[in-house]
């Protein structure tokens, strides 16, 4: 069925709504935020979509997820019951849950829920009523609109989305759990906003999942936020379960304080077209960033990881490890820019992209690519790309494991270097368990990153036994 | 007759390297096979065990009276064949433990039984752990990642002594060895030496000769198998080296 011409995305249908729903989407805006919302507006007009005679967009051409067509809401859908849409036992939850169901945040209870130590979580639409002035102080201050289309039309139309604030000292005791799921009958396009700050001597553990339900189409544009205070951790999980028919430009802007820390994990186990947009600013010195990345694709599937970093001060160090495995006819771009400023001296950074291809229709194009204006620096970058390795395969074998088994063991072997930095275990044994699915092609798309699935009430259980490999 | 090699011509792209190997090794003997470097030993072992890039061009392989040709690589090492590797290779990301436990399994599932229950198989690597005197922690470690050259060896003979072999062949166990060493690894091989199972031991040192006394030794020069005899054999290489076989061979 060919699409409605007014369900394709075009730069001229976001703008006609835009300028039509003009004073609803600004209705609850500040005068600050009513103008970054203009000024976001004015650079999407400029830049439009972008396409494949842009650089960083050169590999992934969007012209087939745009031309599916897809429903734009400006208003929540429906009610949604809670406990439906996120089957998850929450009184056994060793997390605090927050979710999302076709980018708009669902309330279990309240919509901004406000906790004794002073933590604020919830929905970003509340916040920018409740909290206007913790939210102008924040609020799209990481966020470029200037570089990218998919940016700005973000901006341009936000409204609802999570609102995570950990004041100065405090330590947040458990990890966050925000689950973004898709679950429609037609079509969606969506655009959630976050909005996390991390205070000085503060800490926030975040798993972030996007999962879909059903097999529908959906294109999300989601942009969040992260600010990580003075002497700040945070630990950042972005686990990525989608259907085949799903395109996802995520788009994660984190500004790191002095000697703030970070470790970032981008666990892509399914989707259609996936394209996450990293980018790390130092904003003082001393600062520590790692980001770790696995993708496991196959059939058609694409995933485009575009980190940058950028050194503005001096020394912090920063380091990307991404690896892939890849199948069929899938392909993995990786682009890895580090970009030292002159002042940035003591600059440590890392790059390092690894991919194991398991077909020759399977691609794969890498660009570590460091920018380096000071001479008092170390910085290493390195990929790979090759097949499984035929020594090792042989090894196992002449040990009685099946040629099957074996290259699992050796695809899990390969994954597990990313896996095991999940620093929360419960939470590494389901990736792990999640991983080992994947591998053996029986991951269900609706099986949610959830930590309590996997309990002694619910064991998952394996045909192989490759427990703890 | 457990093995049964009949003028077996193999090589690799196009180059001939085995030609016209003949052996035979019954159960409960050990056979050495000596030669010069590069003279297809290793090759032999590959063969045996099935590994791919090798083809073969001519002859056979049997294994108690089947043909091993047929079979697959695991399908040989589950009835019973083991390679000691001349290079162990190192596989980072799997766990000795969880590799000998896939290993185990999969031949007691191959023989019908069932697994081995966890306590018992943790029991079983504590005794033949200490078969072969490792009393560091390498079991936690990944496969042979980072072990020293002796460590490397003496982890085959422990892999060895997990599995029970019918038919094991050591590549070069011995070298790179010290004294102390070679001593438990071929104490390991000879307590695991049994009226129904044999071994094959390439050497370059007749000194492992000393400890793994063998029923034959073979001199492989250029492909095949020039020459046999009693362990006496070993001792005039030792002395003489293998100019006056190349003569004989000229
Ligand atoms: N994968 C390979 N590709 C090409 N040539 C090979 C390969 N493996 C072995 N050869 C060649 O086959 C010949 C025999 O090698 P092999 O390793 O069997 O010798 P060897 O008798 O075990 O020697 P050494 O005593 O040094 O271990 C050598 O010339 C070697 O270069
Ligand atoms: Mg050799």
């Amino acid at each position: 069925m060919q699409p409605n011409v007014k369900e394709l995305i075009t730069r001229e249908r976001f703008i006609d709504l835009f300028e039509k729903n003009r004073r609803f989407l600004a209705a609850h805006d500040t005068t600050a935020l009513a103008g970054i919302r203009e000024k976001a507006f004015d650079s999407f007009s400029n830049l439009g979509f972008p396409d494949t005679s842009m650089e960083t967009w050169r590999l992934t051409d969007l012209e087939e997820s745009f031309n599916r067509g897809y429903d734009y809401h400006l208003r929540p859908m429906e009610e949604v019951d809670f406990q439906k849409v996120f089957r998850c036992n929450i009184p056994h939850l060793d997390t605090a849950v927050i979710g999302q169901l076709n980018g708009w945040y669902v309330s279990k209870d309240v919509p901004l829920m406000e906790l004794g130590n002073g933590i604020i979580m919830g929905s970003l639409a509340e916040a920018r009523k409740k909290y206007p002035q913790l939210i102008e102080k924040y609020y799209g201050t990481m966020a470029d609109d200037t570089a990218d289309g998919f940016t700005a039309l973000n901006t341009a139309f936000s409204q609802d989305g999570v609102f995570i604030y950990v004041p100065d000292n405090v330590k947040s005791p458990k990890p966050v759990q925000l689950i973004n799921v898709i679950h429609h009958e037609e079509n969606l396009f969506l655009q959630p906003r976050n909005l996390i700050v991390v205070g000085a001597n503060a800490k926030l553990s975040l798993v972030h999942c996007d999962d879909s339900y059903n097999h529908q189409a959906s294109f999300s544009n989601i942009v969040t936020e992260i600010h990580v205070g003075e002497n700040g951790v945070m630990d950042h999980y972005k686990l990525q379960n989608l259907n085949n028919n799903s395109t996802l430009i995520s788009s994660v802007f984190f500004r790191m304080e002095a000697s703030a820390s970070l470790d970032s994990h981008y666990i892509s186990l399914n989707g259609g077209l996936l394209r996450n947009n990293i980018r790390v600013l130092f904003n003082g010195p001393h600062g520590n960033a790692n980001i770790y990345g696995i993708y496991l694709m196959d059939r058609k599937q694409h995933v485009d990881n575009q980190v940058f970093i950028d050194h503005a001060h001096p020394g912090c160090t920063s380091n990307e490890t991404f690896k892939g495995i890849l199948d069929e006819n899938s392909r993995a771009i990786f682009n890895g820019h580090v970009m030292v400023r002159r002042d940035a001296t003591k600059t440590d950074a890392r790059q390092s992209n690894k991919n194991i291809l398991l077909t020759d229709t399977a691609r794969v194009n890498s660009k570590p690519f460091l920018e380096i204006y000071n001479d008092d620096v170390k910085c290493s970058h390195g990929s790979t790309t090759g097949q499984l390795d035929q020594e090792s395969m042989f090894y196992l074998r002449q040990r009685g494991i099946g040629e099957e088994t074996a290259r699992m063991l050796l695809m899990f072997a390969f994954a597990d270097e990313i896996v095991t930095k999940i620093a929360i275990p419960q939470l590494r044994q389901r990736i792990e368990d999640m991983v080992k699915k994947r591998l053996q092609g029986e991951l269900q798309i609706c099986e949610q990153c959830v930590l309590h699935c996997s309990t002694p009430e619910h064991p998952m259980d394996f045909q192989i036994d490759m427990a703890k490999i | 007759m457990l093995l049964q090699i009949k003028n077996l011509h193999a090589g690799i792209n196009g180059k001939e390297i085995l030609r016209g190997v003949n052996l035979e090794v019954n159960a409960g003997e050990v056979h050495a096979i000596m030669g010069p470097n590069g003279t297809g030993k290793s090759t032999l072992a590959s063969v045996i065990a099935g590994r791919e890039v090798f083809d073969v061009t001519a002859g056979e392989i049997l294994y108690n009276g089947k043909d091993l040709q047929k079979l697959s690589i695991e399908d040989r090492a589950r009835e019973g064949i083991f390679l000691g590797f001349q290079y162990p290779v190192e596989i980072p990301g799997v766990s000795i433990t969880n590799f000998m436990r896939t290993a185990v399994n999969e031949v007691r599932k191959f023989k019908g039984l069932d697994p081995l229950p966890g306590g018992d198989f943790l029991r079983l690597m504590e005794e033949k752990k200490r078969l072969v005197e490792i009393t560091s922690n390498l079991t936690n470690r990944s496969v042979n990642e980072g072990f020293s050259g002796g460590e490397k060896k003496k982890n085959e003979i422990f892999q060895m002594a997990m599995l029970e072999p019918l038919l094991a062949i050591l590549d070069e166990t011995d070298s790179g060895l010290d004294i102390d060493a070679l001593r438990i690894v071929a104490n390991g091989v000879n307590k695991l030496r049994r009226p129904d199972n044999a071994f094959v031991v390439i050497t370059h040192y007749q000194r492992l000769l000393d400890y793994i006394i063998p029923d034959f030794v073979h001199v492989l020069f250029e492909g095949k198998i020039v020459k046999s005899g009693g362990k006496e054999l070993a001792l005039e290489l030792e002395e003489k080296g293998y100019d006056w076989i190349k003569k004989e061979q000229a």
